[in-house]
């Protein structure tokens, strides 16, 4: 076995970490909910350590293709009027977005 | 109950997708007859059936119209041409509003078309409408849809499978000949199975994701639903080939799966070896399930082919493999839902950040399954995790795949139930996340190795709960990747054979019920 | 002695440097939109590079093959399989709150370069070379002077989302005591010039094609372990390089000296004041969650191609400069004169052109130099080709052109951009030389300057210099005064 099957104990604190990372507003009621149920789905998923060994290459794709690539050749872009009609919210041809409190990673 | 709407009605909706063609192509009606013949049935039903999200009727006359004129031209018409067909609303399509069932994207209209929505249109297939699904097309029973749940036409207290599960019943009550289904996990397959018709996952890589709304890219493949097998392979012939904008595109040409459909229909099977796979069944399957199965590889059997057991040991790790593999790479795939570029934005009023915004327009905009799944694949993914979950669960991926290679060199196909379970009321599993996921029990071996796998009916059970209504049931024939006409030609050669037929065959013309 | 130097006396410094690299194809990296800089806002986008729902990336096969060129100039292994992979965290200017990335499979690893500082070399490891897709741009309206901070909101633009950036890390370089600033900005210079004589990018650090983070670190001379690093971003000059370096090196002695702890942070440069600030402090840490990329196969460069690139590779700046030491025949002087003006390459091309050294030295460091100098630009981009400064050489010797009328030759060539040879040809530009012409002239400069003509028969020579000045200007300075002088002794029977 290559690796332990990891703690499946999801506490309230796990998931409101989560879906701070997820950005998913949660509400006190539905941080329970979730705990159990994610608690129960991990807690039945956690069986795949039980067979994979460390010899066993990781399938990624399933596909056995390589170096697929395309020309540098410019083709052209949409116009600007259909990408900015599904926006909520355009202000100078841009997307306005509100306020932006973190910096980039 | 029965609900009346899988009886024919002598219109011209009762036609397969071969009949339609044919008539236009005799001149025997046009294109914008048989498109208007559809509308009237979906205009008629579907408020009890609810199978469409959209309707374009508008779109769709101009679509026949245009065909009846090349007609008219004298110009060549594709095998489908002027055949209505119904899409699945996680494709995208120009102009015609697109949602993926999920209220984060209610209103958007995309700005370009999906390969598979231009190939259709380039073939003259007339595109009814969109058909609801479960959102992002997470589920099996049409039930997460953010709008309202489809019916199964065989009894409308039940759910049509899913994810596809609008298309499956559009399909199954001749509102359409044709459909789009997607397959992450059994997608097409399984609602295929529970409304009586046929489906095909195909090979993963032969018909391009450009343009599909993704849940699982490395899972996600579209496909065709039909009511017959030969319908179903027409339809397959027009949407897969290389797409240079799907990097994960097969780029030699696929097998020819009309023919091998016309050749399955001989009912001759002599020589091809059958296997059956030992772990998909027995416990936790409904009883007549398994006896329409088993009925089912006894036709087989009559047909000429040699029938053996094989074994596929890691298929029961498939599930929990899929449900962390699906939800990981669902989590990033949704990402991109943030009410910046389009769709939803909820509580923008000027004084909350775009986080607050951002988390706000998430939580209203996705229901309770797709943020369930995003969560779990947000945990799959975290540092510290990743190799426990996700890499075990890639491994998984790499010993199912091993399991198909070894059985595939014992026989030419495997076969299988397609679902343990026939349809199950509306409402029965919903509060259950697990029992939900057992629907994809023997659906999910295939997806996770990137084979092909069809869905072909097989008879009909009642669901031993006491209710006598038969059900139908699916039979699901898998082949190695690559060789989706080997499933086509067993399950059309099935087809010719079976004692039981699931659908009704037309009759003379009725008034429209 | 400076509170730098005393710095030293007591730390010593490790830093680091992330560089990205805008490269220059003509098309995005994963879709055709075109990378064009300064076009309308939102005009470049399109379904995959604004990530709208249901598009896919098909990767750019010239970024690949610059990148693995690059690696190759750095000296780095190049993987044989290797993924793209996704990097997960939400950002409104990254389309998919997703970057397309490399993670711990990079195109290029384990390479070096060397660069001189002081006439030393000193060898800086480079960790990994990786592609990766860039983001689009936000713009903060309200609050402040537009910055992130106490803005009402922020407005983006897509057009650079999606433009190929290739990252190169190096190691973290110990043991360049007070050298440190000096070593990163040669580090930065001489990676630029790399990556501009691949032509691999347009380098422009002013518009952001080429882009520095630089990590810093002091620990107490003689400590076993490095100090805690801080990561500085926004460092966007070469000269900002080294003061960033340098000025976080004092502020971290400053937090040392006083006993404070050093923070793992992220600080932003500050062009005008030369000292970084901190970034905002995120209420957690960050967890990018990487997996490989499934909307993308893996890359597997044939070995046998990549050996073709290599053998392809321009000749990189070293190189070059090393052949410039053997090949230029030029003292140590002349050699660093030439360094330090930055016009190596240009005095090279202008010997490759067929001049001799000392001459292309002296046009590259003297007129040329001041034509720049006046414009305001490098003397790389005044306008002037190294080959028709060659051939400017070559009119002189051949007599042609005086230095005079070389000079006003190269004037001609900047207000034209014609080439040299039209510019002599058009504005008639050429040593008078014939004898009748110069004889004629000089008679009459004779019989107009009596007195001056008698003082010279009498044996006061250097009074024929007036004699020489009027000819010259009759032949509006085409002559050649050595020429003119000797004509007019011999009319003047002084010869």
């Amino acid at each position: 076995m290559s690796n332990p099957i990891p703690p499946t104990r999801i506490s309230r604190a796990d998931v409101a970490h989560l879906a701070r990372l997820a950005r998913l507003d949660v509400t006190e009621e539905e941080v329970d909910v979730f705990a159990g149920q994610l608690d129960v789905i991990l807690g039945s998923v956690a069986r795949v350590a039980e067979v994979a060994a460390a010899d066993i290459a990781p399938t990624s794709h399933a596909v056995p293709l390589t170096n697929v690539v395309r020309p540098d050749v410019v083709v052209p872009s949409l116009p600007r009027a259909a990408i900015l009609a599904g926006a909520p919210s355009v202000e100078d041809d841009k997307f306005r977005v509100p306020r932006i409190l973190v910096d980039p990673a | 109950m029965t609900s009346g709407l899988r009886e024919a009605t002598g219109a011209l909706t009762d036609l397969d997708a071969a009949a339609v063609a044919a008539a236009i192509a005799d001149g025997q009606a046009s294109a914008v007859e048989v498109t208007q013949a559809h509308l009237d049935r979906i205009a008629a039903i579907d408020g009890q059936l609810r199978a469409f999200l959209h309707v374009d009727a508008e779109g769709a006359l101009a679509a026949a119209a245009a065909v009846d004129e090349r007609h008219r031209a004298g110009e060549p018409l594709g095998p489908l041409a002027g055949v209505p067909l119904a899409m699945k609303d996680v494709v995208v399509t120009e102009g015609v509003p697109t949602t993926a069932g999920s209220k984060i994207l209610q209103g958007w209209v995309p700005p370009y078309d999906a390969t598979i929505s231009a190939r259709i249109k380039a073939a003259g297939v007339v595109m009814l409408g969109k058909t609801n699904m479960d959102e992002f097309a997470m589920g099996s029973s049409t039930e997460n849809s953010a709008y309202f749940a489809t019916r199964n036409p065989w009894d409308l207290d039940r759910i049509p499978g899913g994810s596809s599960g609008g298309s499956s019943a559009a399909v199954a009550a001749f509102e359409a000949p044709l459909a789009i289904g997607t397959d992450t996990g059994g997608s097409i397959r399984q609602p295929a199975a529970v409304t009586g018709i046929v489906g095909h996952k195909p090979t993963y890589g032969a018909v391009s994701r450009y343009g599909l709304i993704a849940f699982s890219s490395s899972l996600d493949q579209a496909g065709p639903l039909g009511r017959t097998v030969l319908d179903t392979a027409l339809l397959h012939q027009v949407i897969a080939g290389h797409d240079p904008l799907d990097s994960t595109s097969i780029p030699q040409p696929g097998p020819d799966v009309v023919a091998a459909a016309r050749e399955g229909a001989r009912a001759d099977l002599r020589g091809l070896r059958v296997g059956v796979v030992r772990e998909l069944g027995g416990e936790g399957y409904q009883s007549g399930v398994l006896a329409a199965f088993d009925a089912a590889v006894e036709v087989l059997r009559g047909l000429g082919a040699d029938v053996i057991e094989v074994s596929c040991p890691h298929f029961e790790y498939a599930l929990a493999a899929y449900y962390l593999i699906a939800p990981s790479e669902c989590s990033s795939n949704l990402a991109r839902f943030d009410a910046v570029r389009y769709g939803l934005r909820v509580g923008d009023d000027g004084t909350r950040s775009l986080e607050e915004v951002m988390s706000a327009t998430r939580k209203a905009g996705f229901g309770a399954e797709v943020k369930r799944r995003i969560m779990i694949g947000t945990y799959a993914l975290s540092s510290g995790y990743y190799e426990a979950y996700y890499g075990q669960a890639q491994k998984v991926r790499t010993l199912i795949a091993g399991d198909f290679t070894s059985a595939f060199t014992r026989c030419d196909v495997l076969v299988s139930p397609t679902s343990p379970f026939v349809a199950f009321r509306v409402g029965e599993r919903v509060a259950d996340p697990m029992a939900m996921y057992v629907n994809d029990l023997c659906t999910l071996p295939a997806s996770l190795a990137g084979t092909p796998a069809i869905s072909v009916p097989c008879g009909l059970a009642a669901d031993g709960s006491g209710d006598p209504t038969r059900l139908p049931v699916g039979l699901q024939v898998m082949a190695p990747a690559l060789a989706d006409d080997r499933c086509y030609r067993v399950a059309a050669a099935f087809e010719a054979a079976r004692p039981e037929p699931t659908l009704p065959e037309p009759t003379l013309p009725e008034a429209a019920r | 002695m400076s509170a730098y130097d005393e710095l030293l006396t007591r730390y010593q410094p490790v830093i680091g440097l992330e560089t990205h690299v805008e490269l220059g194809t003509a098309s995005k990296m994963f879709c055709g939109c075109s990378t064009e800089f300064g076009a309308p806002p939102n005009t470049h986008t399109c379904p995959v590079c604004l990530g709208l729902p249901g598009a896919l990336p098909v990767a750019n096969a010239d970024a690949i093959e610059s990148t693995i060129r690059i690696g190759l100039a750095l000296n780095c292994t190049i993987a044989s399989w290797c993924r793209f992979a996704r990097k997960n965290y939400f950002y409104p200017d990254m389309p998919k709150n997703f970057q397309t990335s490399q993670y711990d499979e990079p195109l290029c690893v384990d390479g070096y370069l060397d660069v001189e500082v002081n006439g030393a070399l000193r060898r800086i490891g480079i960790e990994r070379v990786h592609l990766e897709e860039d983001t689009g741009k936000n713009t903060h309206v309200g609050g402040a002077t537009g910055r992130i901070h106490g803005a009402d909101y922020s407005l983006v633009d897509f057009n650079r989302a999606g433009i190929p950036l290739v990252e190169i890390v190096t190691r973290p370089v110990p043991g360049l005591g007070a050298e440190a600033p000096a070593v990163a900005r040669a580090y930065v210079a001489e990676l630029r010039d790399i990556l501009r004589t691949l032509g691999v990018s347009d380098v422009r650090m002013e518009q952001g094609s080429l882009r520095c983070d630089v990590n810093t670190s002091l620990a107490p001379v003689g400590a076993t372990q490095w100090g805690t690093r801080t990561e500085t971003k926004n460092v966007n000059s070469l000269r900002s390089v080294e003061r960033a370096v340098r000025s976080e090196m004092l502020r971290q002695a400053t937090l040392l000296d006083a006993g404070t702890r050093i923070v793992q942070e992220t600080r932003h440069f500050s062009e005008a004041t030369g000292d970084t600030r901190p970034g905002r402090s995120k209420e957690e840490a960050t967890d990018y969650r990487y997996f490989p990329e499934p909307d993308l196969v893996p890359m597997a460069p044939d070995p046998a191609w990549v050996e073709a690139l290599r053998v392809a590779l321009p000749e990189l700046p070293a190189a070059r400069r090393a052949r410039v030491r053997t090949e230029l025949d030029l003292s140590p002087e002349d050699l660093l004169a030439v360094s330090n003006a930055g016009v190596t390459d240009l005095v090279l091309a202008t010997v490759d052109a067929g001049a001799p050294a000392g001459e292309a030295r002296n046009w590259w460091l003297g007129y040329l130099a001041q034509q720049a100098n006046g414009r305001d630009v490098e003397a790389a981009d005044l306008g002037v080709e190294p080959a028709q400064v060659a051939r400017l050489i070559a009119l002189v010797a051949d007599g042609t052109l005086s230095a005079a009328l070389a000079r006003q030759a190269v004037d001609g060539v900047l207000e034209t951009g014609a080439d040299m040879d039209t510019v002599v040809a058009e504005r008639g530009l050429a040593v008078v030389s014939d004898s009748g012409t110069l004889t004629e002239a000089a008679d009459k400069a004779i019989a107009g300057n009596p007195d001056v003509a008698e003082k010279v028969r009498g044996g006061k020579l250097p009074a024929v210099g007036v004699l020489v000045g009027a000819v010259m200007k009759a032949t509006r300075g085409q002559a050649d005064a050595a020429t003119v002088r000797q004509i007019l002794l011999e009319r003047l029977g002084a010869g």
